[in-house]
């Protein structure tokens, strides 16, 4: 059994504490009430204004807004893409492109087996939704605060991965490098390499 | 010596100078009123308004005009195509016409020659307004006609309606001035109101006369001409670059030129405001000039105004307000202002007019206390209805667990 929906009445109705059968009726809200939409605007005009100035201020975003996707790094600097494409899987725009490859010896992109080696983000499809990072298994894709993404031709909306990938930072070598010694992939997954190693620096 | 005198005995010179003066008045207080009236809007909406262009957005509005000129001029194939051309510049020049008989100043010195600036004094000088007005409507009529669209002749319908409607009613609380300044010579009215302004004295033609200059240029909330909403910009639809620019730059200056002709009725012209009559000798009298335009621009600001918290009326209420309301009052108060001037004039004990004035504010009382009863009445007899509505009405979500979408009585629940 469900409860049935009663027909409300419509006195117990109100928007903006102005009853529902007043606004119906057209009833007048007096001298007074014309005075107050006049004043209204007027007193704005003292106010101070809403606008953020954009090119020149730009206003933080939300901590966890979705802008630019960002492909992240191991602290000692292999990527943490494996080049699975669930992230390509999930995205409801098709807007993802991945081809994912064998690391080999002489070129360890990422830890363990495979790596992406194409990666592209097509931004004129890309709905900002965040599906393909609920998707990705390393976290290797985030998406970073920055939102400006205008451009004047479609082919430079097509972010490869160079664009997308995240800097080096303090401690990290760029790829291709051998893993850290004694460490496998599952070290890495658990967040046990925390920098490099001078046996990685092979360059 | 009366400013026609003052004015007739201007030389060709001159009068070729005060043209030019008027005309470039016009044209740069159209520049920034464009600008102002971005600007106060804006604020009115808590942005800023323009504000890139040049210091605080001021050529913002001359920004603009350089855009609009640079576009491509487009003429549709099914357009009347002199008929197209020519209708943009009926309107921008009669508004700049309607300027020739406002006073601007009282009497000062011009190249050493003493005179007033005003181009002419006519002794029907706000007839002759009127007359102005009504052919600048013929610019928007057929640019609506020949544009050859359906939208754009819709806006031009709806914009003749509208103007010759407001006009009867501008007309009539007109009629009350004449009939106490004794002239409708333009700067004899300004002459008369040197110890009271009729925006007082004539209150009621006043209200009248401010409402139908709203209506007569076409500015919200009687905007129904352009009604950007339902006619995609109306009679000007059609029209591109330059030719746009003339409508945009005509209905700027009849705002202007009918605030200036309120001003000059109603809130004593170039007179200083009460009490500061000393002022208007300073500068050589052209401090006059100051007076005149901040009165204007006050105008100026309550279009705005109005424009920022008003939304359009519905196209019958506007007729309706307009015949059924302005015209029949403007009748009446006419009648009234009539009676009064006869009696006062005709040396009338003081008793009788002070009678025959509290005899009409009693029926004026009554009419209205009669017009509220029978609304009340009205609204009581809705409220039955309405408190018993036939459909189901949606509830504060969170009191809902579950809609049953089938009635009972139908068969029963499905859920």
């Amino acid at each position: 059994m469900s409860e049935q929906l009663e027909p409300l009445n419509n006195k117990e109705i109100s928007v903006n504490d102005v009853p529902f059968t007043q606004m119906e009726t057209g009833e007048s809200v007096g001298l007074l009430g014309h005075l107050k939409g006049f004043w209204i605007p007027f007193s704005k005009m003292f106010k101070k204004t809403l606008t953020v100035e954009y090119p020149e201020v730009k206003a933080p975003t939300q901590e966890r807004f979705h802008g630019r996707h960002q492909l992240n790094r191991h602290p000692d600097g292999l990527e943490k893409c494996i080049g699975c494409e669930l992230c390509a899987w999930a995205c409801p725009a098709d807007a993802i492109y991945v081809e994912g490859a064998n690391n080999t010896q002489d070129n360890q992109m990422s830890p363990g087996e495979r790596y992406g080696k194409v990666y592209q983000i097509n931004y004129l499809r890309c709905v900002f939704c965040g599906l393909c990072i609920e998707a990705c298994p390393t976290r290797a894709l985030t998406m970073t605060n920055e939102y400006e993404l205008a451009d004047d031709s479609r082919a430079k909306l097509i972010f490869e991965k160079e664009d997308l990938l995240a800097p080096l930072r303090q401690g990290m070598l760029m790829p291709p490098h051998p893993m850290y010694p004694g460490m496998n992939d599952t070290n890495y997954y658990k967040g046990d390499v925390q920098q490099s190693h001078p046996s990685q620096d092979v360059k | 010596m009366t400013t026609a005198e003052l004015i007739g005995a201007d030389s060709g010179g001159i009068i070729a100078i005060k043209a030019l003066i008027v005309f470039i008045v016009c044209v740069l207080l159209t520049l920034m009123s464009v600008w102002g009236e971005r600007r106060i809007v804006g604020r009115m909406q808590e942005r800023p308004g323009p504000n890139r262009v040049g210091p605080f957005g001021l050529i913002q509005a001359l920004a603009d005009g350089v855009k609009l000129a640079l576009k491509e001029d487009l003429i549709p194939a099914a357009a009347d195509k002199i008929i197209f051309v020519i209708a943009p510049i009926i309107s921008a020049t009669t508004c700049f016409m309607s300027f020739a008989v406002i006073p601007i100043t009282g009497k000062v010195s011009l190249f050493g020659h003493t005179t007033a600036m005003q181009l002419t004094d006519l002794p029907v000088g706000v007839l002759y307004v009127l007359a102005i007005a009504s052919v600048g409507v013929y610019g928007i009529v057929l640019a609506g006609w020949s544009s050859g669209s359906t939208y754009p002749l819709l806006g031009g319908l709806r914009s003749s309606a509208q103007v010759i409607s407001y006009e009867v009613a501008m007309g009539l609380s007109l009629v009350a001035v004449f009939i106490y300044a004794g002239s409708m010579s333009t700067s004899d009215i300004v002459a008369a109101q040197s110890t009271w302004w009729y925006g007082v004295v004539l209150f009621p033609s006043f209200a009248i006369y401010a409402i139908s200059m709203v209506g007569e240029t076409n500015r919200a909330p009687f905007d129904l001409a352009e009604a950007e909403g339902e006619l995609v910009g109306g009679f000007h639809t059609e029209y591109s670059s330059l030719k746009f620019a003339l409508f945009f730059l005509a209905e700027y200056v009849n705002i202007i030129a009918v605030s200036a002709l309120a001003t000059t009725l109603f809130l004593g012209g170039y007179h200083a405001l009460p009490g500061l009559g000393f002022t208007e000798n300073w500068l050589g009298g052209w401090f006059t000039a100051i007076w005149f335009f901040s009165k204007v621009l006050v105008f100026f600001f309550v279009f705005v105004w109005l424009r920022g918290t008003l939304p359009r009326l519905r196209y019958d209420q506007f007729m309706q307000f307009g015949w059924k309301i302005l015209i029949p009052v403007s009748i009446l108060w006419i009648l009234v202002v009539a009676t009064l001037r006869t009696l006062s004039l005709q040396g009338a004990p003081r008793v009788y007019v002070v009678g025959f004035a509290s005899i009409v504010v009693l029926l004026v009382m009554a009419v209205n206390l009669g017009f509220d009863n029978a609304k009340k009445k009205k609204l009581d007899s809705l409220e039955v209805e309405v408190s018993a509505p036939s459909f189901a009405v949606p509830t504060i979500p969170m009191n809902v667990s579950t809609i049953n979408v089938s009635q009972a009585g139908k068969g029963g629940d499905h859920v």
